[in-house]
């Protein structure tokens, strides 16, 4: 079964200053959240594996809205992340189904790299809950620079029996990093941590 | 006198609220633009300036709110503006909004044979960073059509600072998704007076 999708919102927030200082050029962070109905929702389901269906389907779709919205190629993305909302009547495990088994491989697909593990958070909340995403950069965890957070909330979701799913790419790391550790040109893009 | 730090951008598309999935999903964006207050922690009494300054914003934000619509630019049906403006400023400095916001969504889609004959509803309040706005929406050329009345939340996460305004743009490609209150249709709307 296709998930069953109420919404879909997708948000580019593009810093083009910091403390008077041009970001030149400008950080541009994409996140794109879908709400779902939870097939799960209100029962012990031992078996999660339409919600692991559900994850392999968004990671593609919200993938390529992220690189749409930002108008660039997949293979251009620097950081990315993702999260999930699960409305009240849900459980943290369909959170865990919908993220981590298999969200991850269409997504770096559209990237067409990514080697390394893709940050994640997970919560449960009602309607208007945020989520800070947790952003990394995408061939080297370690990189210093692209350790960022983004938040991501639909004013409506998720419902009790709704989960919102939220993927974010971006084009850079922090505006004006300037803390030091491993820089991006130094990425071996091995191992996904280095 | 505009000094432009960030711009955020949203487009929703709302394929069902529970009843039949929409054929085309309703579509609402909306575009942010946090900008520095250049009164923030003085009295202006002379706003008219910073009014007319504005101007060019509005158009781009417009222009980027037709993009974000894409092909559904051609749909437009109801629109809505808004600002947030951070507290070492005052509400006032928001309300400048009005025209140069309100006129460039107009003028620009006036220009594409969408008749706006209806006022840009708006709100304004005072915040700190992080503060969530409800921008009304209307239809755009007839403020009472029942089914065009609807609201977007809407903020920025870490804007406004004390010293910086988010002004907001917003439209949409129609009707409430399951629209079933009654009243005036778009349909019937007469299109002389901007109201029916």
């Amino acid at each position: 079964m296709p998930a069953n999708i109420r919404k879909i919102v997708v948000q580019v927030d593009e810093t083009l200053q910091e403390m008077g200082r041009a970001v030149t050029p400008p950080v541009r962070r994409a996140v794109a959240m879908a709400v779902i109905e939870n097939p799960c929702a209100g029962r012990y389901v031992e078996n999660l594996d339409e919600l692991v269906a559900i994850g392999e389907e968004l990671g593609k779709l919200l993938g390529e809205r992220c690189i749409a919205a930002l108008g660039i190629a997949g293979g251009t993305a620097e950081s990315y992340g993702k999260a999930a909302i699960v409305g009240e009547n849900g459980e943290m495990e369909h959170a865990a189904a919908i993220l981590h088994p298999k969200l991850g491989a269409p997504l770096r697909k559209v990237l067409e790299k990514g080697a390394a593990l893709i940050p994640s958070a997970k919560k449960r909340g009602g309607p208007g809950t945020a989520i800070d995403v947790p952003l990394g950069h995408k061939d080297a965890a370690w990189v210093r620079s692209h350790f960022d957070a983004i938040e991501a909330r639909v004013s409506d979701a998720p419902r009790a029996n709704e989960i919102v799913v939220a993927v974010s790419v971006t084009t850079a790391g922090r505006p004006l990093p300037r803390i030091g550790g491993r820089q991006k040109h130094e990425i071996k893009g091995e191992d996904g941590l280095r | 006198m505009i000094e432009l730090r960030r711009i955020s951008t949203q487009v929703e598309e709302i394929h069902h609220e529970g009843g039949t999935r929409a054929a085309r999903p309703l579509v609402r964006a909306s575009v942010a633009a946090v900008i520095a207050n250049p009164f923030a922690g003085r009295h202006e009494p002379n706003l008219m300036p910073f009014m007319d300054a504005l101007q060019p914003l509005g158009l781009e934000m417009a222009q980027r709110l037709l993009a974000l619509l894409g092909a559904r630019a051609g749909d437009i049906e109801s629109y809505g503006k808004g600002g947030i403006v951070g507290t070492d400023g005052e509400s006032e400095h928001g309300h400048v909004w009005h025209v140069p916001g309100g006129y460039a969504m107009r003028n620009l889609l006036e220009a594409r044979g969408i008749a706006t004959k209806a006022i840009v509803p708006s709100n304004t309040k005072l915040g700190p960073p992080g503060t969530r706005i409800d921008v009304p929406l209307t239809h755009v050329n007839a403020s009472y059509v029942r089914s065009h009345f609807d609201t977007m939340e809407l903020y920025v996460p870490g804007a406004p600072a004390r010293d910086e305004i988010v002004f907001f743009l917003a439209m949409t490609t129609g009707a409430r998704i399951h629209a079933r209150v009654g009243g005036l249709r778009k349909e019937d709307v007469k299109g002389l007076d901007g109201l029916r």
